[in-house]
């Protein structure tokens, strides 16, 4: 057991793991990462090559080439930097390279926010990662250790993204209980090398190594992009499987078994949260509460946002009369948040579903502290009771401020404005 | 190093194959196949987005003969970065099988002065032993020639078009290997395939530095020069005979940077009569072409003359011949 903050936990699984290669660089609030690595490294207890690269598009430049070259890659990233990244996050799922990255997840500006919500990652989401979301540091340090085994996986073969709420996790002390460095080794093994078939149906290994010439990220025209990218489709279909098969080995090792769900007191709840990352603690705590005053609580975390698990959300839903699904990620224009969207569509051909309802929640930071979740599930109970939605998309923890959403702007000429129209100087 | 004979070059193996789908004419197969032939080592080649890239991958076709790998277009040296540094790790595990892998950066003047500098300059800063090659034909060919901060004074280009106000490119062309030199370097060399044994002993050079290397070749593109096919190696030629593209080397000497003028510059350096004017390496160019027609601008001609002449004093002087 050791004392750790979400960012500790993860260099500390990195250690443990001992990628070939780190390419990494800092920005608020995942710097603890690239700090507490470049210690392990100038300490000598990894054998890594650490690159503190110029940038976060040379991160993910420098992992691709790293990755492409037969090694483990590791790097960590947040907001602004991950969407530096973003063209070469499509270029490492596309060349269907195994690189684990942790998020600590962030707000983009503008304006400027270092604190934690969904927004990078999900401006991330159609880019082909598998993208995992922690509850709290055990598991950020747990994950960060799967990740290897999900995204070298012969049936996956993508790279993996493990999100950490910035400061929520990234920046406060925990009790992780962590394993040997042996176990960790054995659990994650040698890194093998993929043979592919080349076009001419020879088998070749998918590596840029001298005796065997492979041409990685050819131009890829009409006539075969599309297959390409529906094999990426498969892959992310097994991962649903690979993700459940590797979280029930590692709860073999450690007591500790992840999936791709994690519903908590859903079996007979009749209301419920769908939430994911570390808010899910306090909705938990929460239900707790609401089920000592008699109310059927529950609360289903979402682990696994891509691939996303439709069946098993369906099944844990199903028989819920009301659920909430709580968004820290703004999608400016949709009907609803990216989770929302999602759900709404999984039950889009069930008979049997519960009546849904989405708040957008805890942007650039905003405290969710319990009280918010209670009026939650008391706004479901009504909704229950009386059948009717009201605003299906709401926002929780957000001031009323009337005369702010109703202020329309006055435009003004540069003629106006030299002649001092509006105050001024 | 000992001079390299044709038919040993002719005996080597192509490590760039036939059968591309480069423009005839094409100045970069021939700079690169020369390049790839000066490393008696594996060579693993890191492509950035651009013609040569777009012309020899076509899938499921491959020229490639060594390990290739392209992934975006302003990264190929933090691509090659992490090659350099996966090798270097395998090696530490005991798990590679080679001793020594030389690990090629191939890069346009778009990929490399404009877009690409941020990732090649912190490459270079961190040193890798990577050996980065700037096809420069002095435009964004790739895309339907643009002009990039290597076009020079006066080319014409789509984005910087001889206009009845603007006589096309206004600025001058980046000195590009000049800051490379003072990255710092472990090798920097400005190339030409017209002159071949120069070309491959700097390559070999580049490939057996401790540090990073940068070779700039100047590289026509018949399609963005508007010149014919057949004359680009003579184009190759007159860039260096006119000194708009001296030949030089830059190397780390007990920590200093060391220019050294090249032979063929070296022999116009001692000769300048031999000289020849930058107007015949002009004329011979369609980008050129609204400095001749319909009347020659004899005062735009004169001021490239006069870049050229300034430029070529400032390599004279840091290769210590003035």
């Amino acid at each position: 057991m050791m004392g750790m903050n979400g960012d500790t936990a993860c260099a500390y699984a990195v250690k443990q793991c001992n990628p070939e290669v780190v390419a990494a660089y800092p920005i608020t609030p995942q710097t603890i990462i690239v700090e507490v690595f470049s210690e392990y490294v100038a300490n000598g207890e990894v054998t890594t090559e650490f690159i503190p690269v110029e940038s976060e598009h040379s991160a993910m430049s420098t992992s691709i080439g790293a990755a492409a070259a037969g090694a483990r890659a590791y790097t960590a990233s947040a907001s602004q930097g991950l969407a530096l990244m973003y063209e070469m996050l499509y270029i490492a799922s596309g060349l269907r390279l195994p690189i684990v990255m942790t998020c600590v997840n962030r707000a983009l500006s503008a304006p400027i926010n270092i604190h934690g919500d969904h927004s990078d990652a999900m401006g991330a989401r159609d880019s082909g990662w598998i993208q995992l979301y922690c509850e709290n540091s055990q598991e950020a340090y747990d994950t960060v250790i799967q990740a290897w085994r999900i995204a070298e996986h012969k049936d996956v073969l993508l790279p993996v993204m493990v999100n950490i709420d910035g400061f929520i996790l990234s920046h406060t002390l925990e009790n992780v209980a962590v394993l040997p460095d042996d176990a960790v080794k054995k659990f994650i093994g040698e890194k093998k090398i993929p043979v592919v078939k080349k076009p001419n149906g020879e088998l070749t290994p998918y590596v840029l190594h001298p005796d065997y010439p492979v041409s990685m990220g050819a131009i890829d025209l009409q006539d075969y992009y599309f297959e390409h990218k529906r094999q990426q489709a498969e892959a992310m279909k097994h991962a649903l499987r690979v993700i459940k098969e590797v979280g029930e080995e590692y709860g073999g090792l450690t007591g500790r078994r992840y999936g791709l769900i994690d519903p908590y007191m859903m079996n007979d709840a009749e209301l419920a949260i769908v939430v994911m990352g570390s808010t899910a603690g306090t909705a938990k705590y929460v239900a707790d509460l609401m089920r000592s005053k008699g109310v059927k609580a529950g609360v289903l975390r979402v682990r696994s946002f891509r691939p996303f698990p439709r069946d098993e959300i369906v099944k844990a839903l199903s028989k819920v009369k009301a659920c909430a699904v709580l968004d820290r990620s703004m999608s400016f224009g949709s009907y609803g948040g990216p989770l929302f969207v999602e759900i709404r569509s999984s039950f889009c051909y069930e008979c049997q579903k519960p009546i849904m309802i989405n708040y957008y929640y805890g942007l650039g930071g905003r405290d969710t502290p319990p009280h918010l979740l209670e009026d939650v599930f008391y706004d479901l109970k009504k909704i229950a009771e009386t059948g009717k939605t009201g605003e299906e998309i709401r926002y929780l923890g957000l001031r009323d401020d009337r005369e702010a959403d109703n202020y329309k702007a006055e435009l003004i000429s540069f003629k106006d404005l030299n002649e001092g129209k509006i105050g001024g100087r | 190093m000992s001079v390299v004979k044709p038919k040993d070059l002719a005996l080597t193996e192509e490590r760039l194959a036939p059968g591309h789908r480069l423009c005839p004419g094409c100045g970069e197969p021939t700079t690169v196949k020369l390049v790839l032939k000066a490393s008696d080592d594996p060579v693993i080649v890191c492509s950035a987005t651009g013609c040569l890239e777009v012309s020899t991958s076509i899938y499921p076709y491959t020229s490639w003969n060594v390990p290739w790998i392209h992934s975006a277009f302003e990264n190929a040296a933090a691509t090659a970065a992490g090659v350099e540094a996966a090798i270097k790790a395998l090696k530490r595990k005991g798990v590679y099988k080679y001793d020594k892998v030389n690990v090629l950066a191939v890069a346009g003047d778009g990929g490399t002065f404009d877009i690409g500098f941020q990732a090649l300059s912190g490459a270079f800063e961190r040193y890798h032993r990577i050996v980065y090659l700037l096809l420069d034909n002095e435009a964004y060919m790739n895309t339907g020639i643009q002009r990039s901060g290597g076009t020079p004074s006066y080319a014409s280009t789509t984005t910087s078009p001889d206009g009845r106000v603007i006589p096309g490119k206004i600025q001058t062309k980046k000195q590009i290997s000049r800051i490379m030199v003072e990255h710092e370097p472990a090798y920097v060399a400005t190339i030409s395939a017209a002159f071949w044994q120069d070309l491959i002993q700097k390559a070999k050079k580049a490939f057996a530095a401790d540090g990073p290397a940068f070779l700039h070749s100047i590289t026509p593109c018949p399609r963005g020069w508007r010149h014919a096919d057949n004359i680009s190696i003579e184009l190759c030629r007159l860039a260096v005979q006119t000194c708009i593209f001296p030949l030089w080397e830059a190397e780390k000497v007990e920590g200093k940077m060391v220019y050294k003028l090249s032979a063929p510059s070296k022999q116009i350096a001692k000769n300048p009569d031999k000289k020849k004017p930058v107007v015949e390496y002009l004329k011979l160019q369609g980008r050129y072409r609204h400095l001749f027609k319909p009347e020659e601008k004899t005062d735009l001609i004169n001021k490239i003359q006069e870049w050229v002449d300034t430029e070529w004093d400032i390599i004279l002087e840091r290769c210590g011949e003035k």
